[in-house]
């Protein structure tokens, strides 16, 4: 068949495709294409028939780009956002934790050790806060957790309105420091710890100092809520990072792309739960943990409570199948 | 006793990534290079400061208030502005749209949320130690021009299909070739005339001189034989 001839034969059924493919494009009335899965299929049919009868490039183009752009619109990744959030929160996200639990165990281990690690160390030689955060910013440190000061956190004398300011920054900052310890884990892992490293250090350093020169209460009292969500949404966050890192290193018998391919799609469910928790932390933290009329042990109590919810909820959220699936 | 099961293609001169779909059609597409990328970035970065000094001003009269939803504003913007766009807007950010860009999948299928999101959580990588450094690097090594995010994350930065305007044949008299054509010979042949005005006259001459002495013509009277042929393989146009 001459190419005209054929092209003179189609020329009607590819005008309503084209139309078909205009109205999915702007998401209009979609009711009115249920045929084109078949549309697309005679379509495809058609420019194997165009390249196996050597019709001209401008035939074989245009129906190429006609396919691509009916490619895009039936093998779209369609999903059900709502139930796919609830379902993670509810189950998926702590059963993709205790999965990956040798990263979680790993990071964990690096922060958590090296705060606690330099929180001691500190606390045992307080010169030792110079070396590691600048003059300034410790005596800054010291200014916001005097307990003489009777506020808590950045700010002085905290306004309703202020609260919002103070969340506004700790989503900022704290999600920033989370999304560069995951990121960093691309640099075959090295970013990710050292980010763990950095963080736990000068976490625990200052934990150390403020505790040894007798600002501890109110230092204590003021990070314990909302720091059982903030510390393991960092601890998580870092453990994405290693796994990413950890494809690149052993790939087994996968090629590394491929594998760091397959780890990322994991590991970005992982900082998506942390992302989760920071928001929870940067609540907590302006709302409650600058609270200066609810007494210490009050805090430490809901604190405490805290760390336990957090713990039970990663060890033991989605251990059963049911309602949310 | 393995057997291959499909004939191994051969990779096309250019960068064209071709990409199998179910129904055993290839579909080409064109990953843009660093340069347009580039580009683009920079029109998106510069969209970002302008978004945030207008926000800025406009807070900066809300006082505290104002402060906490900069920050917040602050976040989102430099975090999920990429994201947003490209999800909602067919793989096309402002910047993307202008250069006539677009992210897809490594399938070719539109991008959906956790690969966008992967892709602009590691920028932070590729922006090490300075500039885009490693992104770069990574773009100008890599057969399809990724950056570290889109390896990563199975994504791929490709030129949006333009729409095609149908060439004019030139005018000849349709009449068959001396030869047989095998089919890539054919579409040359037609790929010869449909090019024809977009070439000079002096580089037409030059090209359709080549087929002279096989199609056993005198080499003046090679662009209208080879016009012919043309003709003659389209078939008549009513």
């Amino acid at each position: 068949m001459k190419q005209s001839l054929f092209e003179s034969h189609h020329k009607a059924e590819w005008e309503r495709f084209a139309v078909a493919l205009e109205r999915l494009e702007h998401g209009k009335d979609t009711a009115q294409v249920s045929d084109f899965p078949k549309a697309y299929r005679r379509l495809c049919q058609h420019l194997a028939l165009a390249q196996a009868r050597g019709y001209s490039s401008f035939l074989i183009d245009s129906l190429q780009q006609q396919v691509l752009r009916g490619h895009q619109q039936l093998y779209r990744h369609r999903s059900r956002l709502g139930a796919l959030i609830i379902s993670f929160i509810l189950a998926d996200f702590p059963r993709l934790a205790r999965e990956q639990w040798r990263f979680v165990a790993a990071a964990s281990l690096l922060f958590f050790g090296s705060l606690i690690g330099f929180g001691v160390l500190v606390y045992l030689n307080p010169e030792l806060i110079y070396n590691l955060i600048p003059a300034e910013q410790v005596r800054e440190m010291q200014g916001m957790y005097d307990p003489v000061a009777g506020h808590l956190g950045r700010s002085a004398e905290r306004a309703a309105s202020e609260d919002w300011v103070m969340f506004g920054y700790y989503v900022m900052h704290n999600t920033g420091i989370a999304f560069q310890t995951f990121a960093s884990g691309l640099l075959m892992g090295v970013g990710s710890g050292f980010f763990l490293l950095y963080n736990g250090m000068i976490i625990g350093a200052v934990a150390g100092h403020l505790s040894e020169i007798g600002f501890g209460q109110t230092f204590w009292s003021f990070v314990i809520g909302h720091g059982a969500f903030e510390l393991s949404a960092i601890a998580l966050a870092g453990a994405a990072g290693l796994k990413l890192g950890w494809a690149l290193i052993a790939p087994g018998r996968l090629t590394c792309g491929e594998a760091l391919r397959l780890a990322a799609r994991k590991s970005v469910l992982l900082v998506c739960g942390a992302m989760l928790f920071l928001l929870i932390a940067a609540f907590i933290e302006a709302y409650w943990s600058s609270k200066t009329s609810v007494t210490p042990l009050t805090k430490y109590a809901v604190g405490t409570a805290l760390w336990l919810a957090v713990a039970v909820y990663l060890l033991f959220a989605g251990r059963t199948r049911h309602a949310p699936e | 006793m393995l057997e291959p099961t499909a004939p191994r293609r051969t990779a096309p001169l250019d960068t064209r990534h071709q990409v199998e779909t179910p129904e055993g059609i290839d579909l080409p597409l064109r990953p843009a290079g660093l340069m347009v990328r580039a580009v683009a970035f920079a029109i998106d970065l510069g969209i970002r400061g302008l978004i945030l000094g207008v926000l800025f001003i406009v807070l900066a009269f809300l006082g505290k208030l104002g402060m906490g939803l900069g920050s917040l504003l602050l976040f989102a913007i430099s975090w999920w502005y990429m994201v947003l766009f490209e999800v909602l807007r067919q793989g096309r950010s402002p910047g993307k749209q202008w250069m006539g860009l677009r992210v897809v999948h490594d399938d070719g299928t539109p991008i959906g949320w956790s690969a966008s999101l992967l892709r602009n959580l590691l920028r932070f990588v590729d922006l090490m130690p300075f500039g885009y450094f490693l992104g770069a690097l990574s773009c100008l090594q890599h057969p399809t021009f990724k950056r570290l995010g889109d390896i990563a994350a199975g994504t791929l930065v490709v030129y949006s299909e333009r729409p095609l305007s149908r060439p004019q044949l030139p005018d000849a008299e349709p009449r068959r070739c001396p030869v047989p054509l095998t089919l890539s010979e054919q579409r040359a042949v037609l790929g010869f005339a449909e090019r024809q005005a977009e070439l000079s006259p002096a580089r037409v001459n030059e090209l359709a001189a080549l087929l002279a002495q096989p199609l056993h013509i005198s080499a003046p009277k090679a662009v209208s034989e080879l016009n012919g042929i043309a003709r003659g393989l389209l078939g008549p146009t009513a």
